[in-house]
């Protein structure tokens, strides 16, 4: 009672602020714009008070960090127990200088491994494919068979870092090629810590790396969470992943609401293949965006872990707080950094990483101020761990807990992305489900607005872009850029070919043939588990080309819908 | 706006390659068709023949092409090659994605008529087509 008679006197003595303050301010000074809008197009109010939140609970709805529903993040201490993880994601060429740029990285501070791989191990081809001409080492590291994998990690303890692969469609493979690395450097499953990506509901809806029509993709992501659930206890099998969501063009809403209904799919997979929730919930991970709109992107944080605990807690009935726990790895973001003047993606990069580091990350990677152009040059690469560096140490933002708790806009931007995304669970229940939406385009068809109406903005000059739209030069003073040479692609492919000549090729076909009797199977959750018969067909050499087109040969081929 | 009785500019939106990165090719297409002009959009990973054959198929005035991989420098002038291969010259193609500025005087010199890099208005794009076409009334 006494807080609603708070409430109602705040709105008064706003009434009379409005009136007697502002009015003649603004009669003296308009505003710079009419309307003033979040990089989501969502509508900003001048000021945000108690009035905003007027059903506001502490207790449930922000509570204590490490406690439900985690809206202050998922460790009691946050970042004064431990820093987040600054993990730049790495990869060029072939394995042996991408070797090196992870053993030069680790040198400079930077605390986990994450790999990119070029586009034709992203689609499970080998390096000799008539696809992968020109692709090879392009935008990460050529992988082709364990023989690669094991110069990738050459001389790099797996026991003591902790690697990310970004990868998905393929990603049941290469993670058999690191298991069987960590088998060859004699370390323990139960030591081996890490995550695949292996989010292929996200490549149907915005990163397109798909290969496989989406039932039997899913059944392979499944695979891999039944196999991390019996065998390593410190793997993320899913990086559920909202960032490539985003960088095709969704809002923050979009992002978190189509990122959640992602995860909600493999949940419901992994229960009806027969897994406990609390079983595989806990290795569940996140990977998210962050965007120029610093608040916007803060809040997007808070209500991601706020909405998958009560989806796992309300919805799936967890039982074990880990599982209702949303831990996320976040990455700035590549879509806006600009071709012209370069250094600017610098200051970008800075308050990216600074929305990553208030909204609660676990792990963060930070773009290089040349990746409009090209793959970042190691001077660039360093800057941006550098840039992580100074936040963490220098700012003070890491001291307290959730320094912005409590602001009437955050709240309030969290509270509506919040209630966003339930609505839009709500519509793709209507629609049957998130793989019936993703079939009929719907994810995709928002998103696809989305960009466009950005785009229009920012050339109508409503969205200001620092020395695209406004501040430009006519001259750029070039910086330097990552070259890589068509050598590259030769060398992979003469040690492919060295590969083929020098291994057993009937154990080579026994695995496949063993694969591709598991694979059309008919009880896919009981003797028909694919990733032992992977993990074999690895072991034997097979290339990641030969045991993808096994899987080509039994399940097809995805034709997506045609949206513009 | 195409004028009446004028005929509408036909483009074919292309993906070379195997990047699944069609932010910006969706916009150019959706752009280029509210500026009145027909659009094809070939859908992802295109080879060089693939796009070549539709060029020739649909007619087209003009090729525009993205590609973020890196693979730019083989992709876009093995189309270039291809079409002169089959003796087409009237064709206009154009590019744009992740290309470093010094590639630039490179793919032009293989016969692109213009690189966009990001941050290029759909605005300037049509107005660049719109201008350069070398219509074959």
């Amino acid at each position: 009672m006494e807080e609603r008679e708070e409430l109602k006197r705040i709105e008064e003595e706003k009434a009379r602020w409005e009136a007697q303050t502002l009015k003649p301010a603004l009669a003296q000074t308009p505003e710079r714009a009419e309307r003033f809008t979040t990089a989501s197009m969502t509508p900003i109010e001048r000021l945000y008070t108690p009035v905003d939140l007027p059903e506001f609970d502490y207790l449930r709805d922000l509570g204590f960090p490490g406690d439900y529903p985690y809206t202050r993040g998922v460790q009691p201490t946050m970042y004064r127990g431990k820093l987040w993880t600054m993990r730049m994601f790495a990869g060029y060429g072939t394995a042996v200088e991408t070797n090196r740029r992870f053993k030069y990285l680790l040198e400079q501070g930077q605390m986990g491994l994450s790999t990119a791989f070029d586009l034709p191990t992203l689609m499970g081809y080998d390096s000799d494919h008539p696809s992968s001409a020109g692709e090879v080492g392009k935008c990460g590291v050529a992988i082709d068979s364990l023989a690669d994998m094991e110069t990738l990690f050459e001389g790099i303890p797996l026991g003591e870092v902790t690697t990310s692969m970004t990868i998905s469609s393929p990603a049941a493979v290469l993670w058999a090629m690191y298991l069987a690395v960590c088998e060859k450097q004699g370390v323990p499953y139960d030591r081996i810590g890490g995550t695949i990506q292996n989010d292929i509901l996200k490549e149907y809806i915005a990163q397109k790396e798909y290969i496989y029509p989406i039932t039997p993709s899913v059944r392979l992501v499944t695979d891999t969470i039944l196999f991390g659930a019996r065998h390593l206890q410190r793997w993320n099998t899913v990086s559920i992943s909202g960032y490539h969501i985003r960088e095709a063009g969704a809002t923050a809403l979009q992002e978190l609401a189509f990122t959640l209904a992602d995860g909600i799919v493999y949940v419901e997979e992994a229960i009806k293949a027969g897994l406990e929730v609390d079983a595989f919930a806990p290795r569940l991970s996140f990977f998210f965006d962050c965007h120029n709109d610093l608040f916007e992107e803060i809040a997007k944080f808070r209500a991601a872990r706020r909405l998958w605990a009560r989806i796992m807690r309300e919805r799936f009935d967890a039982k074990d707080p880990r599982s209702w726990l949303l831990r996320t790895h976040a990455q700035t973001a590549g879509c806006t950094l600009t071709a012209q003047q370069p250094r600017n993606n610098v200051i970008r990069v800075a308050i990216q990483a600074l929305a990553g580091v208030l909204g609660g990350t676990q792990s963060l990677h930070t773009n290089a101020m040349d990746e409009a152009l090209a793959l970042p040059t190691e001077e660039a690469a360093t800057l941006a761990l550098r840039t992580q560096q100074i936040i963490a140490y220098e700012s003070g933002v890491t001291n307290t807990v959730d320094p912005v708790g409590g602001s009437y806009y955050v709240e309030t931007l969290t509270n509506k992305l919040e209630e966003g995304a339930w609505a839009y669970f709500r519509r793709i229940d209507q629609l049957g489900g998130m793989i019936r939406a993703i079939e009929r385009g719907f994810p995709q068809r928002e998103i696809a607005d989305a960009a466009y109406a950005y785009q229009q903005a920012v050339e109508r000059g409503e969205k200001i872009i620092v020395g695209v739209n406004r501040f430009t030069v006519d001259e750029e003073a070039s910086i330097p850029i990552l070259t890589i040479n068509h050598e590259a692609e030769m060398r992979q492919i003469e040690s492919l070919n060295q590969l083929r000549r020098s291994r057993d090729k009937d154990a080579v076909a026994r695995s496949l043939e063993a694969l591709r009797r598991a694979a059309v199977g008919n009880d896919p959750w009981g003797k028909d588990l694919l990733m032992p018969k992977i993990l074999d067909a690895v072991r034997a050499y097979a290339t990641l080309g030969e045991i993808m087109d096994v899987f080509r040969d039994v399940w097809g081929e995805y034709t997506e819908p045609s949206i513009i | 706006m195409a004028l009446k009785g004028e005929k509408k500019i036909r483009v074919l939106i292309a993906k070379p390659g195997l990047d699944g990165h069609d932010r910006g090719a969706k916009v150019i297409a959706r752009a280029f068709r509210d500026a009145g002009m027909e659009v094809i959009y070939t859908g992802l990973r295109q080879t060089p023949e693939m796009i070549v054959n539709a060029a020739i198929q649909e007619d087209v005035d003009a090729i525009g092409m993205s590609c973020l991989s890196g693979a730019h420098m083989y992709l876009f002038p093995r189309v270039m090659e291809l079409l002169q291969e089959r003796g087409v010259d009237d064709i206009l193609v154009f590019g744009g994605g992740t290309i470093p500025t010094d590639d630039i005087p490179k793919l032009k010199a293989a016969g692109l008529a213009a690189v966009f890099t990001p941050g290029t208005t759909t605005t300037e794009a049509i107005a660049f087509v719109k201008d350069h076409v070398r219509r074959k009334v």
